[in-house]
């Protein structure tokens, strides 16, 4: 909490620095986060499907 | 090898699967917790500085965001070096996963110092040494992406990509000194100092818990991207035998 008697989301009354700023980051964040992840879970399922497609030709080696 | 760590160690792209499969949950899980608390503590459970007020809640993550920008094009560099030098086969990998990640690092750690220098400096942005090095970091990351993509040869754009890669490290102590060595409106080195750490333990420790939970942060997102591009690779060469 701010020391100059305001609440938490005005922040001192520097709202309009901390949260964009906050948000900026928050939003780069979860966006590599996601999608990092669903590049991975996107070339797990094309590898599963050539497996299942021809079990002779995955190679889990 | 000559070095004194085996750089070949986990040159097998399934070994790397393996390590990366058992290690990235905990650099995930690890990095969610201290966010949590590193949150907490910047935004709650640290004081307002007594000249900027609650603007220094800013530096919770403009400085963090810097630290990984600076880190990740060190390890860029690395990736280059490796690709050229040593022809390891996972430092192409590596950079390319690398590059996109740092360069969202950068362009965080220019967008919070731009809205930090707002109410502190009167401006949001001013052309000296220190800010103009770091938009140069930008562009370097962007160069070194689009120099990897920019050829139908991936290798020659690879191998064009590792020589930004080298060449761009020659900023990373421009950035870091640039305050040292030019007039500017940046403040200087406040924690990696011989005197020891000039700001409080009530700001460092939100400070160095963000830090540790974005490095974690990175190291789980870049280890997922390269183990997604490598599976893409497998993917690719058993379409292709087919």
């Amino acid at each position: 909490m701010s020391v100059y008697g305001t609440g938490f989301f005005e922040m001192g009354g520097d709202a309009a620095f901390v949260w964009p700023a906050y948000g900026v980051a928050a939003l780069m964040l979860i966006a590599f986060a996601v999608l990092s992840w669903r590049r991975l879970r996107a070339a797990e399922r094309a590898l599963q499907r050539i497996a299942e497609a021809d079990p002779a030709m995955s190679d889990d080696s | 090898m000559a070095t004194g760590f085996n750089l070949h160690r986990f040159a097998n792209p399934g070994r790397f699967l393996r390590l990366a499969g058992a290690v990235v949950p905990w650099l995930a899980g690890g990095s969610a917790v201290l966010f949590a608390v590193g949150l907490y503590f910047a935004l709650v459970g640290s004081p307002p500085d007594y000249q900027q007020g609650d603007t220094v809640r800013i530096m919770y993550i403009h400085v963090p965001s810097a630290w990984l920008a600076m880190m990740g094009y060190g390890l860029l560099g690395l990736s280059g070096a490796s690709a050229l030098i040593w022809r390891h086969p996972l430092a192409d990998v590596a950079a390319e996963a690398i590059a996109p990640v740092g360069a969202g690092f950068t362009f965080v750690a220019l967008v919070t110092g731009s809205l930090w220098g707002k109410p502190t400096w009167g401006t949001y942005w001013v052309w000296d040494a220190r800010l103009t090095s770091f938009l140069v970091l930008f562009f370097l990351y962007v160069g070194h992406i689009a120099l990897t993509h920019a050829f139908d040869d991936r290798q020659r754009g690879r191998r064009s990509a590792a020589i930004i890669a080298i060449v761009g490290v020659v900023n990373l102590p421009i950035i870091k000194y640039s305050v040292d060595w030019w007039n500017t409106l940046h403040q200087s080195e406040s924690i990696l100092r011989m005197e020891g750490p000039s700001i409080d333990v009530s700001m460092l420790r939100p400070l160095f818990i963000m830090g540790l939970a974005f490095t974690l942060y990175f190291f789980a997102v870049v280890m997922t991207r390269m183990k997604a591009m490598l599976l893409e690779a497998r993917h690719r060469s058993t379409a292709l035998a087919r």
